[in-house]
């Protein structure tokens, strides 16, 4: 070990930058660092400076000042104006971080302690791994089956929190091939140092070939259709004529009229809170308390699935949801799954 | 704040016996007790507000089921809890009064007025929560609400009921408490029109118990009552 | 009494004054003196920082290697007592229970402090607290982190967090009291002539101290104990089950807890500029822009504490408006210390102890400030947040900053407290090694926390082995550092040299009066005719 540690050239001292995002806050970190660097040195030196020009000699007094408006007010101000340009810039790269472009495909994560359960649109699972294409923005989807996690990718400069409760998100658009680190930044539990994983960067091609291999369970929607007959969702939710809940078809990222009178968006977070709490929000024209509560009764994961199911019951549904940036294996419609060669990593069942 | 130096020299008068060792005249020892339980209540302000912060939000998140709790209110005695405490606070005045004019018995019998006051508040609190125990309504304990939609977010309401009523009840309780101090000092004479701080102070505190209850009874009674 | 001192400082009678008054148990243990109240917190408060220090480098050890030499378990049990007795135990307490508590009537010319009885319950509030919370630790431990986040706190942890959170919420009384006991002696009981704009600077820094823990502490009284029947009922108001909302939690947590980082630093930047004046025998530079700057971090900190949930999916806006909040509040503490800095120009500066502790305050202070500005500014703080960089930007600015403030102001005012001198050159070298050790723990740690490795990991990838274990060393350095100061201050109550009344040359009502002081601290009240810092009309130094 000792040798090892002695080897200075392993030393790594700054992150690989492995996304598109991770340029632009790179360059703000570094313009934070120069500033920092330049008020750290002045302050430095002005005390070194003065604590030996002004040392106390014997017969030299100390000349008595009381201060001064217009330096305060410069030292205020400059530094002031300096930071407004620090808020300006890194403000404006959150903003671009909370919006995710329309193209982006849709990635499922859902935190357990202690891992990290990804579900692809194409039915693909995973534990503590993720595999993306190079070039592509990636939206992440994130729900927490416990505690709060909090999804960090270190090469990305991407980071958000996994409050258990509803649908958080990030994305970003991966830039270089190769393994990086994905861990979880908030305090889980016992073996939160082992919420951690890779994240796979592939080329297109690659990436096609990774993700032709899964699919054994169907896709996501498939996934979701089993759970939706699995749990009799189907006696009362007819998918054509009005049974006595509401017709799916057509639903997803439609307006909904509620029977207090409001209006919402029928988005994942709002399908989600109606699988799990369906009084909370009753649409017009129906009864409460005619479906059960099923919070205890489906896991995030199966939420996800059926939320798949529900989209692919909307064909108008913006390509970008549904990612059809991909190629055609990974948005194979229901019932053709497309079998080339195995996966080449088994994910579930830890 | 009004700037508040010590007087120079100050002579001891007899009125001044109450005078603890650090303070230079009574006048200063009395601006620093009522700006101390001033400052008191302040971070009581901000111990409620705590809850009545929560109680805003998931209000504003879960109107319907909220509103559908005060069916499980009683307001008949919420209201006569209410009436109590108003009748409590004039009794407190009084006694603050009685003080302020050296009247020992008026003093004590108004002491004693708040504190029987106090005590039919707390039993009547004592009746409500044994009805929410029987009916159900004791979230994480003993939990079951009938318009079964709002099972889940009105568990919320009652366990703010619970939290808000329950500190107010302590404070009821730490206010009896200082009351019964009050009333065997009164008996020692040690109040008269020169030195009823003590009594003045307390009186601020039941006093803020008192508005505290006034903002809970239709926060937590009345809400679902509207037209 | 008072009198007699006086006269008989002069003889070979050891004069009286307020530690040899009376002895035994009862007469400590029962005292009402602000000055044995803040002795007894100062024992109280030392014992607590070397049981959080030891936790700090037990874990530290833990991090030497990649997998960790401890379960995971004892690693997260350690952090988190580590986090809960040094915040809540030491720093919150450390200087205005201590210092301030001793000196702040004394500097305003007040035989003490407002409510003497409520001080003294202030210190047991503080024992009891601190009891529970050893409770909780010696019957295994509790593994939340100082932040008891829920629905962790709430629900899946397996530990002691009820006794630990009860600890907490009594200790946060006994600093409701302190802050309440200032805020009105400040108000009431100065001395004729002490105007508030010749209130020495410490004492501003105290006042704003005290109204942070005034409006802020109960918050984190009725939120620990919203988490504590959360957690009794198996269900409540931050329970997602039944619709509640975690992120409240943290809400109300951070309304108490961001604030209180003031609470922990504002005290420390008044010793600082006692300090600064002394040795450069000058009158602070600026000093309204001092004072008023001490008030604009005590408003300003109370709005900002959404920074802390940047990441928790709060609207883009809210995140907005506290990033230029949190850049706001840097600029009063960088006020301070270009004023700090300026007082040295010109003046007749010499290198005693205390000095050397306020060049590594403002030198570290500096870093931990200037590093916050990476976290108020939104995109780089999605890039460090919950990283190692957070750890070494809040140890920078709490044991850089406030470590060193309250050891140069014990140091200072140690003459006054207990009459004798410490010795000199043991003194600076320890403040030596407490320097280097500090920045070899630290230092690693920024960057640690832009390769992302993340905080509160008991195992972590290898390729971070090496900062790691430079942190470990610089620990123990630390640690040693620590160690040393305790050993001559404790070596000095006996073998010290007698300090003399000034033996600073400084200016101040507690330099003015005996060393160490009488019970009531004046024989009269002072009349105070003059500013603040003099020392163009003060003596020289004659120790």
């Amino acid at each position: 070990m000792l040798a090892r540690l002695l080897f200075l050239a392993d030393l790594e001292l700054f992150p690989p930058a492995a996304s598109a995002q991770a340029g632009p806050i790179d360059d703000l970190y570094w313009f934070e660092v120069i500033v920092s660097a330049i008020m750290t040195v002045l302050i430095f030196a002005a005390i070194v400076l003065f604590a030996w020009k002004y040392r106390r000699r014997p017969g030299v007094e100390a000349v008595q000042i009381e201060g001064s408006t217009p330096l305060e007010l410069t030292w205020s101000i400059l530094p002031f104006l300096v930071m407004l340009v620090m808020f300006g810039w890194g403000a404006q790269l959150y903003f671009a971080a909370q919006q995710p472009p329309k193209d982006a495909m849709e990635i499922f994560v859902t935190g357990k302690q202690w891992m990290w359960k990804i579900q692809y649109p194409d039915g693909n699972r995973e534990i503590d791994e993720l595999h993306v294409p190079v070039g592509q923005p990636v939206k992440l989807t994130m729900a927490s089956e416990d505690v709060i996690h909090s999804f960090s990718i270190p090469a990305f400069r991407i980071r958000h929190d996994v409050v258990p409760g509803h649908y958080d998100s990030v994305w970003f658009t991966p830039t270089k091939p190769g393994r990086y680190h994905l861990f979880c930044t908030e305090y889980c539990g016992n073996q939160h140092a082992g919420m951690i994983g890779w994240v796979t960067v592939m080329d297109q091609r690659a990436y096609n070939n990774w993700a032709s291999g899964g699919g054994s369970q169907g896709t996501l929607a498939e996934q979701g259709e089993k759970l939706f007959q699995q749990f009799g969702c189907a006696t009362c939710h007819l998918l054509d004529q009005q049974g006595r809940c509401p017709v799916l078809r057509d639903l997803y990222n439609k307006p909904v009229q509620l029977s207090d009178g409001r209006t919402v968006l029928a988005d994942d977070a709002y399908l989600r809170e109606s699988i799990l709490e369906p009084n909370a929000k009753i649409v017009r024209g129906f009864e409460p308390n005619v479906m059960p509560n099923f919070r205890g009764q489906v896991s995030e994961e199966n939420v996800i699935q059926l939320i798949g199911y529900i989209k692919s019951l909307s064909p108008q549904t913006p390509a970008s949801q549904q990612g059809s940036q991909q190629p055609p294996v990974v948005l194979a419609p229901p019932g053709t799954p497309a079998k080339a060669s195995p996966k080449p990593k088994p994910a579930p069942g830890r | 704040m009004a700037d508040a130096t010590v007087p120079v020299s100050h002579e001891p008068t007899a009125e001044e016996t109450h005078l603890r060792h650090h303070f230079a005249n009574s006048a200063q020892q009395t601006d620093a007790s009522t700006l101390g339980m001033w400052t008191f209540l302040i971070t009581e302000v901000l111990f409620f507000g705590g809850m009545f912060m929560a109680y805003a939000i998931y209000r504003a998140t879960f109107p319907d089921a909220f509103a559908s709790t005060s069916e499980y209110m009683n307001v008949i005695l919420g209201g006569t809890n209410t009436a109590v405490l108003i009748c409590s606070s004039l009794t407190m005045v009084l006694a603050v009064r009685a003080a302020q004019l050296s009247s020992r018995k008026g003093l004590i019998l108004f002491l004693i007025l708040t504190m029987i006051f106090g005590t039919i508040f707390l039993v009547i609190k004592g009746f409500e929560y044994t009805d929410k125990w029987r009916e159900h309504l004791v979230p994480g304990f003993n939990f079951h609400y009938a318009p079964a939609q709002f099972e889940h977010n009105a568990q919320i309401l009652f366990f703010l009921y619970f939290c808000m009523t329950g500190m107010h009840a302590v404070h009821m309780i730490v206010g009896l408490g200082l009351l019964t101090f009050l009333i065997v000092q009164a008996q020692r004479r040690v109040f008269n029109a020169n030195y009823f701080a003590p009594v003045e102070m307390i009186g601020l505190y039941w006093h803020f118990v008192d508005i505290v209850w006034i903002f809970l009874f239709p926060l937590l009674y009345l809400i679902g009552h509207r037209t | 009494m008072a009198t007699l001192a006086h006269h008989s400082a002069e003889t070979e009678i050891e004069p009286v004054d307020y530690l040899n008054v009376e002895f035994g148990w009862k007469s400590w243990l029962l005292t009402t003196d602000h000055k044995r109240i803040a002795m007894l917190y100062l024992i109280s408060i030392t014992l607590m920082f070397f049981v959080g220090g030891a936790a700090a480098v037990a874990f530290r050890i833990n991090l030497l290697e990649p997998e960790g030499i401890f379960a995971p378990e004892t690693y997260n049990r350690l952090f988190s007592m580590h986090g809960i007795v040094m915040v809540f135990f030491f720093l919150v307490p450390s200087i205005p229970a201590t210092l301030a508590n001793f000196f702040i009537p004394i500097m305003i010319g007040a035989k003490d402090l407002a409510f003497p009885r409520v001080n003294l319950l202030s210190w047991y509030l503080y024992v009891i607290g601190a009891a529970f919370t050893m409770y909780a630790v010696l019957r295994g431990g509790v593994d939340t982190g100082w932040t008891f986040y829920t629905p962790y706190s709430s629900t899946y942890s397996n530990s002691y967090v009820l006794a630990a959170a009860f600890g907490v919420f009594t200790a946060g009384f006994s600093s409701i009291l302190t802050g309440l006991n200032f805020i009105v002696t400040v108000h009431k009981m100065r001395a004729p002539g002490m105007t508030w704009s010749r209130l020495p600077l410490f004492v501003w820094s105290n006042y704003a101290t005290g109204l942070i823990q005034v409006l802020g502490t109960p918050v984190l009284a009725i939120t620990l104990l919203l988490l504590a029947f959360e957690r009794i009922a198996k269900v409540g108001i931050f329970d997602p089950n039944i619709g509640g909302d975690p992120i409240l939690f943290q809400h109300l947590f951070w309304f108490y807890s961001h604030p209180a980082v003031y609470i922990m630093i504002l005290p420390g930047m008044g010793v600082i500029s006692e300090i600064m004046a002394c040795f450069s025998r000058k009158r602070v530079f600026g000093y309204n822009f001092v004072a008023f700057s001490s008030m604009a971090i005590a408003v300003l900190s109370f709005v900002v504490w959404g920074h802390h949930m940047f990441l928790t999916g709060e609207s883009m806006y809210t995140g907005i408006a506290f990033s230029i909040l949190s850049f706001l509040v840097a600029v009063p503490s960088a006020i301070k210390v270009f004023n700090w800095t300026a007082t040295m120009y010109k003046g007749s500066v010499s290198f005693d102890t205390p000095m050397l502790y306020a060049f590594g305050f403002i030198g570290l202070f500096t870093i931990g400030g200037l590093t916050g500005l990476f976290l108020a500014s939104l995109a780089t703080d999605v890039a460090t947040h919950g990283t190692y960089f957070i750890v070494a930007h809040f140890h920078y600015v709490m044991v850089g900053g406030m470590v060193m403030a309250f050891l140069g102001g014990v140091h200072f005012w140690w003459p006054k407290m207990t009459g004798r001198m410490y010795p000199e050159a043991w003194s600076k070298f320890a403040a030596l090694i407490i320097f280097l050790g500090f920045n070899l723990t630290f230092f690693p740690q920024f960057i640690l926390g832009y390769l992302g490795m993340p905080r509160r990991y008991h195992a972590y990838p290898p390729e971070f082995q090496m900062l790691n274990v430079l942190s470990t060393a610089g620990a123990s350095v630390l640690g040693i550092g620590y160690l040393i100061p305790i050993v001559y201050m404790l070596w000095s109550l006996k073998y010290g040299p007698k300090a003399g009344n000034n033996p600073w040359g400084a200016t101040g009502l507690e330099w003015k009066i005996q060393s160490p002081p009488t019970t009531f601290n004046f024989d009269e009240t002072p009349i105070v005719t003059e500013e603040a810092y003099n020392y163009g009309e003060a003596e020289g130094v004659h120790g």
